[in-house]
């Protein structure tokens, strides 16, 4: 599935031809796409425009009037609510997606390559687990924390992630690897080359892009995760941003310009990432699809 | 060799441990605690067979969240493959700036559902909002009783844009000689759809069914932010589930929800596992 995938963005490319005479459908097809685009991009102009407005200036009558004068405050409130979250959004999602990359990296290479009878069992076990709705461990998981001693820490949120990542970054490695000839490892085998070499000296040097891949996707998860966050950790100050944003829409429930304000902030890395890197951000989705 | 061979299975033994512990063994003790008695944080572990079942499904906000489910699960679906499927369509018959198009139908993927029912609360501000800018006159998610399917409007602005770039995948694997062929033969646009691509396109609508299935399923964050509304006419199952075990502290109660909650998503995957297993066979 993952091996075989096009990609969106080079094929979108290659299929381009001249474009056709024009023709009345084609104003019908523009319209329709321009609307469509309108109608995602909506919600994010919504929320730059409440959100530079000032208290005084959010009403409900004059919703979406321009904001006059452009003010900033709704943002620094916002910020100076949940700075503290969003560092711990770093905190968590950085360390968590980096260690799911390399352990499904290394994953992906033994059930890629160096397949044992029952392995393919084994992932399928995975894939299976990968599918099943959180709530379904939510009560076990807070006993065992609470016994390993990381309930209620940031390093609990982040071994969570850790360890329900397994699935999906060693489906996608998987993947990736299979692509590579057979013949390629054989060979290397025969020059002597063991597990651990092949890993490094053929397969490393060439993961690049699978690391990409595999790196935002759990980031972009990770870093929009609001159910362990909210589970894991009790204490607001050690929240995830996107828990901490919800807390904000609960308490300044009539000041609009800090609601927007917060999820603005809470949004902005994942979008920076898909706007820098959106081609890996494309392939994951395709591979993801399994999960989504 | 053998040596690497044994190097590679021990390399797996940690994930296989994780897998096995915090997914399969926690389902079992999940499915456990659903038949034991454990009324409050402390545990009790009275076996009471399905009495805790008979409960819930006798239990009016349950029975509430079951009918949102069919229609949260009806619109959101109904929705992403319409809308991902047109403007994949449209964004397939040679288009200028398809990928600023793409970029902006995907983008809101990357958004948190908390995000996304933050923003989508004011857009659907009964006073405010969409009401004030398109001139309409609806309660949106506070609608009795059919507030639910207003809430599919921000789930899917969330996920269509998704289900387009799958089945955009779909049209570009699709051979471009079978579309000419089709169109020397005469066949018209409808029917190049109609008897070609949509058939062609079924394993991508199934595996987009069984995503937005579970999603239904499992939605937590946007409920989370929109709230229960009255007579629980905006609740889900997942969140049902938090307020009953981590609110409530009825642990066996929360977990029958959570067992229901496995059980439809398993009832979604298998099916679909067994096909990609077919296909990864042929």
């Amino acid at each position: 599935m993952t091996a075989t995938t096009p990609d969106v963005a080079t094929t979108a490319e290659k299929s381009k031809t001249p474009s056709k005479p024009f023709h009345w459908s084609r104003i019908l097809v523009y319209g329709t796409l321009i609307l469509a685009a309108i109608w995602f991009l909506l919600p994010v102009y919504l929320m730059l425009i409440t959100g530079m407005k000032t208290y005084d200036q959010v009403n409900i009558a004059t919703m979406w009037a321009f904001p006059n004068p452009i003010s900033l405050d709704g943002f620094i409130q916002a910020w100076e609510k949940v700075a503290p979250n969003f560092k711990n959004s770093f905190v968590i999602t950085v360390p968590a997606a980096l260690i799911s990359a390399v352990w499904g990296s290394i994953n992906g290479y033994v059930f890629a390559k160096w397949k044992f009878p029952g392995s393919n069992i084994i992932f399928m076990l995975f894939l299976v687990g990968m599918f099943l709705p959180y709530q379904g461990v939510l009560i076990p998981l807070v006993f065992t924390l609470q016994k390993m001693g990381l309930y209620g820490k940031l390093t609990g949120v982040i071994f969570t992630h850790c360890v329900f990542g397994i699935p999906i970054a060693a489906l996608m490695f998987r993947g990736y690897y299979a692509a590579i000839p057979n013949e390629l490892i054989d060979a290397s085998k025969i020059d002597g080359c063991g597990f651990w070499s092949i890993y490094r000296w053929i397969l490393l040097p060439i993961s690049f892009p699978a690391f990409a891949v595999v790196l935002i996707w759990q980031f972009t998860t990770i870093w929009n995760d609001y159910l362990i966050g909210l589970i894991v950790v009790s204490r607001p100050n050690l929240a995830p941003v996107n828990v901490a944003v919800k807390n904000l829409a609960g308490t300044y429930t009539t000041q609009w310009q800090v609601q927007m304000s917060g999820a603005l902030i809470a949004a902005l890395p994942t979008i920076i990432v898909y706007l820098l890197l959106g081609r890996f951000f494309m392939r994951g989705l395709l591979a993801g699809s399994l999960k989504g | 060799m053998r040596g690497d061979n044994l190097t590679a299975i021990l390399v797996l033994v940690p994930a296989m441990i994780f897998v096995s512990i915090f997914i399969y063994a926690f389902i079992f003790y999940t499915f456990y605690v659903s038949t034991v008695k454990w009324p409050t944080l402390k545990p009790d572990f009275t076996f009471v067979g399905l009495q805790n079942y008979v409960r819930m499904f006798n239990d009016p906000r349950f029975r509430i969240d079951m009918r949102n489910l069919v229609l949260f699960a009806g619109g959101f679906m109904t929705q992403c493959i319409v809308i991902g499927f047109v403007l994949a369509s449209l964004l397939d018959s040679k288009i200028k700036s398809e990928a600023v198009f793409r970029t902006i139908f995907v983008f809101p993927f990357a958004v948190s559902g908390i995000v996304t029912g933050v923003v989508w609360r004011w857009l659907m501000f009964p006073q405010a909002g969409l009401n004030q800018l398109l001139g309409l006159d609806s309660k949106w998610y506070t609608t009795p009783k059919w507030g639910i399917l207003a809430v599919t409007i921000a789930a899917s602005w969330q996920f269509a844009g998704y289900v387009m770039a799958l089945y955009l995948a779909g049209l570009r694997g699709i051979n471009a000689e079978l579309k000419e062929a089709a169109a020397i033969d005469g066949a018209s646009t409808w029917q190049l759809y109609r008897h070609i691509i949509i058939p062609l396109l079924a394993p991508v609508t199934f595996t987009v069914i069984v995503l937005t299935g579970m999603g239904s399923i499992r939605v937590f964050d946007i409920p989370a932010v929109l709230g229960t509304g009255a007579a629980f006419s905006t609740d889900m199952l997942a969140f049902h589930m938090f307020q009953l075990t981590f609110q409530s502290n009825r642990i066996a109660l929360g977990a029958v929800i959570a067992s229901v909650m496995i059980m439809l998503a398993a009832l979604l995957v298998g099916p679909y596992l067994a096909s990609l297993q077919l296909e990864d066979a042929q």
